[in-house]
């Protein structure tokens, strides 16, 4: 799965994307930000706040609860301050 | 069935000319009977601000902004829709974002260009760093509850 970082998502996690291969009991965006706070001291200040994370599956919002596809892109990023 | 309007919408590092991009929906037109454009600038907050740096995620971006302007053109009678929106490092006076909406009549160029912009704010993917003036650092810009207010003003 390739995962995409944008804002202090990227910057606290120190990479901009990488490709991880998931365990099977990764299934929902949820479990995949619980997998992820374990893999260092990085990403555990990435998402200390779960619930203020943002996530786009293949380029599409999805809340937390939403099942991961089985392959393609997913964004994590902070609440968007364009406009 | 009136035909629905095929909005155009560029994401880009340039700058846009709103004179130029409000002719673009009325040219060779005799149906158009209001423009309405909105355009976002950077401030310098009181001095504080050098510089905003617009992140952006490349494909969604574009792609985020096209369905929230197709949801506008269904939503409201539109003749034309165009939105830009910049990324990139921008100064204080410079343009961040452009809404033109053309219609028959007012009310729904008004209330689509303020529909796209709400919107834009809580779902476009784009995120504002903050270059402070002097050697002070940078910092995200934080999104604000008011924003998704603003957008649930819209649901139905």
């Amino acid at each position: 799965m390739k995962l995409i970082y944008f804002a202090w998502v990227r910057e606290r996690i120190g990479l901009p994307e990488e490709t991880v291969d998931l365990p099977a009991d990764v299934k929902t965006v949820a479990d995949l930000l619980n997998w992820l706070k374990e893999r260092g001291e990085n990403y555990e200040t990435a998402l200390e706040r779960p619930e203020v994370i943002r996530v786009a599956i293949n380029q599409e919002h999805a809340d937390h609860a939403a099942p991961l596809p089985a392959n393609g892109e997913i964004a994590l990023f902070p609440p968007m301050t364009g406009g | 069935m009136t035909s629905v309007c095929e909005p155009l919408v560029r994401v880009q590092a340039g700058d846009f000319d709103l004179a130029t991009e409000a002719r673009r929906l009325s040219d060779g037109r005799r149906d158009v009977g209001a423009i309405v454009s909105f355009t976002g600038l950077c401030r310098d907050e009181d001095g504080r601000l050098e510089a905003l740096e617009l992140e952006h995620y490349p494909g969604m971006a574009e792609a985020e902004i096209g369905r929230i302007a197709d949801e506008a053109a269904q939503r409201w009678p539109l003749s034309g829709l165009t939105v830009i929106h910049r990324f990139g490092r921008i100064a204080p006076g410079e343009n961040i974002v452009l809404v033109v909406a053309a219609s028959a009549h007012r009310r729904a160029a008004f209330e689509a260009a303020d529909f796209l912009m709400d919107y834009l704010k809580s779902r476009a993917p784009f995120w504002k760093k903050e270059h402070a003036a002097g050697e002070t650092g940078a910092g995200w810009v934080e999104a604000k509850d008011r924003d998704q207010e603003d957008m649930k003003r819209w649901e139905r």
